[in-house]
């Protein structure tokens, strides 16, 4: 694995990572986000579904609790998740948690860490984490460590933290170096230490950026846990390469589809997503009864009743499968009537979109325009 | 033929043989030699559909997860729509607007409607009661508006509104359906708007009476439909009773017309009932008669 970084402006980090997976054919551009999977499949895809995307992100993430279960039956198939799920041709990245499903805290102890399956808690020390990637067999996979650090966190437990996750990064390596099955993979230290100085995003960063500053320039970094587009902005400001791609998931999840604009170049296409757009017709930012909870004000709520006979795409323009087929009427009948379709359907506009989110992004950082991307991606706050 | 001509009593006002149905083209292409299975090409308005055909059913204007783009990759040629679920979400005014139900799920190829009813329903001469279970109201499905609202629709193929008893029942109640049936094919004839574009099937009905069953084929295909469906069979009931009931129908319906067995998807009943000459069948099973039966 090689980074090359063609960029740096104010923090930001352009560049490509070449040389990926076990073949080392595959390269990926930075900024850029992960696929998401849950048990090694992307919720809601098949492999028909998935592959009518137009770009798709070239590593693939998996997390490690929705695997541990299958331990025993991965060892005997002796090939790897990737093998085993009939995952397409792709980089796998191994995640030790799914950050997008809650779990139970309070459980990590000197020597291990718990993650939860459908049959309840595992325990993980190092040497079980380590027999675990190695019947996982990732490309990349993060080392074992304790990320019970909430806000709420005392100092004290944070320091914890970070003594732990070192213990277990220094196990994992030694352990890394014997195994056969990991030979060619790579390992990602994780840097824990928990939101000690404030809860609040801007300081959030302030703190990321304080951690990239001391991290090795020719490694990329990897945050797991933010995929709001003005986060990801924010964190790619403080240094950060890569983020997972949960955040269209969850978005999908809430029956939710991602509307913001991305679009800065002034050509007569732009000019219509502005015109169908949400932002012009005064949809976002509207509070409706049946708001999911969680909405953001990059996405809109397809269950609200003025989608029941909008015959426009989701989103004008955008080349997914979906808005080139269905309109919001469709989509709205479909979250209405409880049918599996929606998620499909969903699921492709969210990731198509996102990964176009990050691909805007990376021209922003080349032609020098983050700006003009940030104010576009932010303009929500002069609106309704 | 012992069943006698059907007349008279309550018989809609439509006259049969008059209806401006346009023939559907049905070509058949092998005819099997030893039993009445035969090959076709039914054409139809979006597309040619190869029969014998299994139909997959979209409820409520899609297939449980598949795309359409998936279900025409899969070669399906005709796929099924709920009348009155859709009648009911997004409702026809809706579906009109979107051009139809093809537009609205962005479907190119054809669609059958039939009006399958969940809910506890009560049949009186003008038609269909039963309860919405949306908001509860009591609302009154006549033949007119089954097919007012599939016109909406836009399907290639609809259904009549039909009277339908579970295959358990006996008594009078199975002839009173039956001849309901009979005059509610009438009513849905006369209301059909689209009778060059939108075929209409009508359904027979009898129970497990074979004299029954005969009358009814013997009025039905007097009437100039474009084709026939065999209801009130589940496969729930005798296999014996079940096959003697499609075999007789089978032997009255014309050569030259779609025969579509509603409500079998068993695959072993698809072969037989292939071999007994039927061309069409679905998986739909006839919710409509267990509480009807009860309620009755
Ligand atoms: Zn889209």
């Amino acid at each position: 694995m090689r980074l090359e970084l063609s960029r740096v402006v104010q923090g930001c980090r352009r560049g490509v990572l070449t040389g990926l997976g076990r073949s080392g054919g595959h390269s990926l551009e930075l900024p850029g986000c992960l696929l998401y999977t849950r048990c090694a499949s992307v919720p809601h895809l098949t492999h028909d579904t998935l592959h009518t995307l137009p770009h798709l992100p070239p590593v693939t993430q998996i997390s490690l609790d929705s695997l541990a279960e299958h331990q025993e039956v991965l060892e005997e198939f002796g090939e790897g998740v990737a093998k085993f799920a009939g995952l397409h041709d792709t980089v796998l990245f191994c995640s030790l948690h799914d950050l997008a499903t809650p779990r139970p805290s309070g459980y990590n102890t000197n020597k291990t860490v718990s993650v939860w399956g459908s049959g309840g808690r595992i325990e993980l020390s190092a040497a079980r984490y380590m027999a675990l990637q190695a019947a996982i067999r990732p490309d990349w996979y993060q080392s074992l460590a304790d990320g019970e650090t909430p806000p709420s966190a005392s100092r004290k437990r944070a320091r914890k933290a970070v003594d732990r996750t070192l213990t277990h990064l220094d196990e994992c390596l030694s352990l890394h170096h014997q195994t056969q099955e990991l030979r060619g993979a790579e390992i990602f230290g994780v840097v824990e230490g928990g939101d000690v100085l404030e809860e609040r995003p801007e300081l959030r960063c302030q703190l990321i950026a304080g951690v990239t500053k001391e991290l090795p320039e020719d490694k990329p970094r990897l945050l797991l846990g933010v995929g709001c587009p003005d986060e990801v902005l924010a964190c790619v400001e403080a240094g950060v390469d890569l983020f997972e791609s949960s955040f269209p998931f969850q978005v999908t999840e809430r029956g939710c589809a991602l509307c913001f604009s991305f679009n800065i170049e002034p050509d007569p296409e732009s000019a219509v997503l502005e015109r169908n757009g949400p932002q012009s017709d005064g949809e976002r930012g509207a509070k409706t009864q049946d708001d999911p909870e969680q909405m953001t004000p990059f996405e809109m709520n397809l269950k609200d009743k003025r989608y029941r006979d909008d015959f426009r795409p989701l989103v004008a323009g955008c080349e997914c499968y979906c808005c080139r087929h269905h309109q919001r009427a469709y989509l709205h009948h479909l979250l209405v009537t409880n049918e599996l379709l929606a998620g499909v359907l969903l699921m492709l506009h969210n990731l198509t979109h996102y990964c176009g989110f990050f691909r805007a992004l990376r021209g922003a950082l080349e032609s020098g325009r983050l700006q003009a991307l940030r104010r576009r991606i932010l303009q929500r706050e002069g609106g309704v | 033929m012992a069943a006698s001509t059907e007349s008279g009593a309550g018989m809609g006002a439509a006259h049969p043989g008059v209806s401006a149905a346009a023939p559907l083209a049905l070509r058949i292409v092998a005819q099997c030699p030893v039993s009445k299975a035969r090959a076709c090409d039914l054409t139809l308005p979006h597309c040619t559909v190869n029969t014998p055909v299994f139909m997959p059913v979209g409820t409520q204007g899609t297939m449980k997860g598949i795309t359409t783009g998936q279900l025409e990759d899969l070669g399906c040629q005709i796929c099924l729509g709920n009348t009155y679920h859709l009648g009911m979400r997004p409702g026809p005014q809706l579906i009109e607007k979107a051009n139809g139900l093809h537009g609205f799920m962005n479907w190119k190829r054809n669609l059958l409607t039939m009006v399958s009813l969940v809910e506890l329903s009560e049949v009186t001469e003008e038609g269909v009661k039963f309860r919405s279970p949306y908001d509860g109201k009591e609302i009154l499905l006549t033949p007119e508006q089954s097919i007012s609202i599939q016109n909406s629709l836009g399907s290639d193929i609809m259904m009549q509104l039909d009277d339908v008893v579970s295959s358990t029942v006996t008594g009078p109640r199975v002839e009173e359906a039956m001849r309901r049936s009979i005059r509610w094919l009438d009513r849905c004839i006369a209301a059909n708007k689209n009778p060059d574009r939108q075929k209409l099937f009508a359904i027979i009905q009898g129970g497990l009476s074979a004299e029954l069953r005969r009358t009814c084929l013997e009025e039905m295909t007097k009437r100039d439909v474009p084709g026939f469906a065999i209801g009130g069979l589940s496969g729930g009931e005798e296999k014996d009773d079940f096959w003697k009931m499609v075999t007789l129908s089978t032997d009255h319906l014309p050569l030259h017309k779609p025969r579509y067995l509603m409500g079998v998807g068993y695959a072993v009943d698809l072969v037989v009932c292939v071999a007994l000459g039927c061309d069409m069948f679905d998986c739909v099973f006839p919710t409509r008669t267990a509480p009807l039966a009860s309620a009755l």
